[in-house]
């Protein structure tokens, strides 16, 4: 019965063999098949040689920073992004029209530009970074400036994940909460956190992705030293198709890596996210 | 009781001088507990400020205050180079053509995947959103180790060319740009049209197929007053990316003031290192950050416009 009604469906809104084929073409030749020739590159490669490439200690350095770094800025992200939706959805202040209009300027602004300007107001002489510096804190050329640049990068995708949802949770049932007698955290624990946890998954996951493969914002601030454990695997992708003796199959090895990562990574959020939303429906 | 009404700083410091320790401790709690609600809110809206302006104010005033650290006359020149002039055309064309290339694939993607059923939709619309997920710097490497040197698609392109006789390169060139600048920005109009017309549902596209209306009648009269403003948005949220794409675009250009975007002129001039070129880099900036403001500003119109036509 559902399957006649799917078919008979399929025949009455036209287009469905064009629009197949552009967006399968579109797809593949803008997509797919430069991305194939990655993978394909990177077998260039034997086994042993992969292993050796991945195994040398810069490379496994740049995975642990990016890695690190982006687990670090997404929880920041993810603490900072929880209470600035709060803030803006259930508060009303002056200003906040601005700040609401706002979060999104790290989507629109050039990475290359958020880049420079953060590592000159983090660095010692900067307005933020003098003050730290007073207290012996070093921000720029630190994986503590990498941290910043993702946070900077990464916050509106929490923000905007949450935000929806805070919407349409009504305030009547923290009100119904407090009335049985609840605590401001109860509260939250119980009541709200529930409610936002599938949404702040995927603006976590977003983040998280975002900030491992990010390149533009991070490579100023980070200041690219090996010695320092500041180099990111961007970075070191990028030096393997810049520097003098290029080396395009490591670079599609270490891009491979970085691939699968992100599509694990993905496909985790999304297995939690699925589990978590039958837990809730049941 | 001790004390009635408003209970003034004073008053607090004087229970706690006379050490009436007790008192101080049960007033203080009650305070806490009538006020708490507005003492959670101000924190939190000072953190969000505080947060706000140390994160997204300050940096737009660094760029405005470096740009303009050796008067407005540096400025002005650092504007018009022909390094920066040669960047901002390449940056428009890109962006001019990752928008229009983006836009004919979202909207047929996202007619594809709202209108029909099919076998492996999840797996296409999992497909489509990869750019979304990874590296911009992948992205450029891949149409290396398509079209560069060693590329296995380079003798395909070499034929085309000896063929038509044209001279058309896609790595290291601006149609290299361009295509780093469309893979990047691949699904952001598919991504905000599909949840739109997901809402929409087939019934009206369905009913008007049955009377006879042909497919294209079909979209320009029902679905597309629908998206009209979900593509806008779409498409300005491209444009913003487009334009400030540097890790994609990075890998497949390296001539400057040929095939440099502004971004890599940005690049360029800090890396230089002296203080002037610098200061020309934050000059080149401020132009990026203008642009960047731009678009925000008509986000928010488009937003505001679209919530509004929705009721």
């Amino acid at each position: 019965m559902k399957r006649a009604q799917i078919k008979k469906r399929k025949s009455i809104i036209p287009g469905f063999g064009l629009s197949m084929g552009i967006t399968v073409a579109m797809l593949s030749l803008l997509i797919l098949i430069p991305l194939a020739s990655v993978l394909a590159y990177s077998f260039r490669l034997s086994g042993a040689e992969f292993a050796e490439l991945m195994m040398r200690p810069n490379v496994v350095q740049a995975f642990v920073t990016s890695i690190g770094c982006a687990l670090a800025a997404a929880v920041l992200n993810c603490i900072f992004g929880t209470i600035l939706a709060w803030v803006l959805v259930r508060y009303e202040f002056p200003g906040k029209r601005l700040m609401d209009g706002m979060i999104e300027l790290p989507f629109a602004l050039p990475t290359a530009v958020a880049g420079i300007t953060l590592t000159k107001m983090y660095s010692d002489t900067g307005a933020i970074g003098r003050a730290f510096e007073k207290l012996g804190i070093e921000i720029a050329y630190t994986r503590t400036g990498i941290i910043i640049a993702m946070v900077f990068i990464g916050i509106p995708f929490v923000v905007r994940a949450i935000q929806p949802v805070l919407e349409k949770l009504p305030a009547t049932y923290e009100e119904a909460a407090g009335m049985l007698g609840a605590s401001r955290l109860t509260i939250f624990w119980k009541v709200i956190f529930p409610e936002i946890r599938p949404a702040l998954l995927t603006g976590f996951g977003l983040a998280l992705a975002r900030g491992i493969g990010e390149y533009g914002s991070v490579i100023y601030i980070s200041g690219n030293s090996e010695k320092n454990g500041t180099q990111v695997v961007s970075y070191v992708i990028m030096q393997k198709l810049n520097s003098g003796n290029v080396d395009y199959e490591g670079a599609a090895a270490i891009a491979l890596v970085l691939l699968i990562l992100s599509f694990v990574m993905l496909f985790a959020i999304n297995f939690i996210q699925h589990i978590a939303s039958r837990r809730t429906n049941v | 009781m001790y004390l009635r009404g408003k209970v003034s700083a004073k008053d607090w410091g004087d229970m706690y001088l006379q050490e009436n320790h007790d008192i101080f401790v049960e007033k203080w709690g009650d305070f806490m507990k009538k006020n708490s609600q507005k003492i959670v809110k101000w924190i939190l809206i000072g953190i969000s400020v505080l947060f706000f302006l140390l994160m997204l104010v300050l940096p737009l005033l660094e760029v405005i205050v470096r740009a303009l650290a050796d008067g407005l006359q540096s400025y002005q020149a650092a504007l018009t180079a022909e390094n920066t002039l040669s960047a901002l055309k390449v940056t428009l064309i890109a962006t001019v053509i990752a928008v229009a290339v983006n836009t004919v694939f979202g909207l047929v993607a996202s007619w594809l995947v709202t209108k029909f059923d099919f076998r492996g939709k999840n797996v296409l619309s999992a497909l489509i959103d990869i750019p979304f997920s990874i590296s911009p710097v992948i992205a450029g490497l891949a149409y290396i180790m398509t079209f560069g040197r060693s590329g296995w698609a380079k003798p395909v392109i070499d034929g085309i060319n000896e063929a038509l006789g044209t001279d058309i390169a896609l790595v290291f060139s601006v149609p290299a740009v361009v295509l780093a600048t469309i893979f990047v920005t691949f699904p952001f109009i598919s991504r905000e049209i599909i949840p739109v017309l997901y809402t929409q549902g087939r019934e009206e596209e369905e009913a008007a197929a049955m009377m006879g209306a042909s497919g294209f009648t079909i979209f320009r009269k029902i679905t597309f007053p629908h998206i009209r403003w979900g593509l806008l948005y779409g498409m300005i949220l491209c444009a913003a990316r487009a334009f400030g794409e540097f890790g994609a675009v990075y890998a497949v250009s390296k001539a400057r003031g040929k095939t440099f975007t502004l971004p890599l002129e940005i690049d360029a001039l800090y890396m230089a290192g002296s203080a002037d070129s610098i200061t020309q880099a934050f000059a080149v900036s401020s132009l990026l950050v203008g642009m960047a403001l731009i678009m925000l500003i008509l986000k928010n119109i488009v937003e505001y416009r679209g919530k509004r036509n929705d009721r």
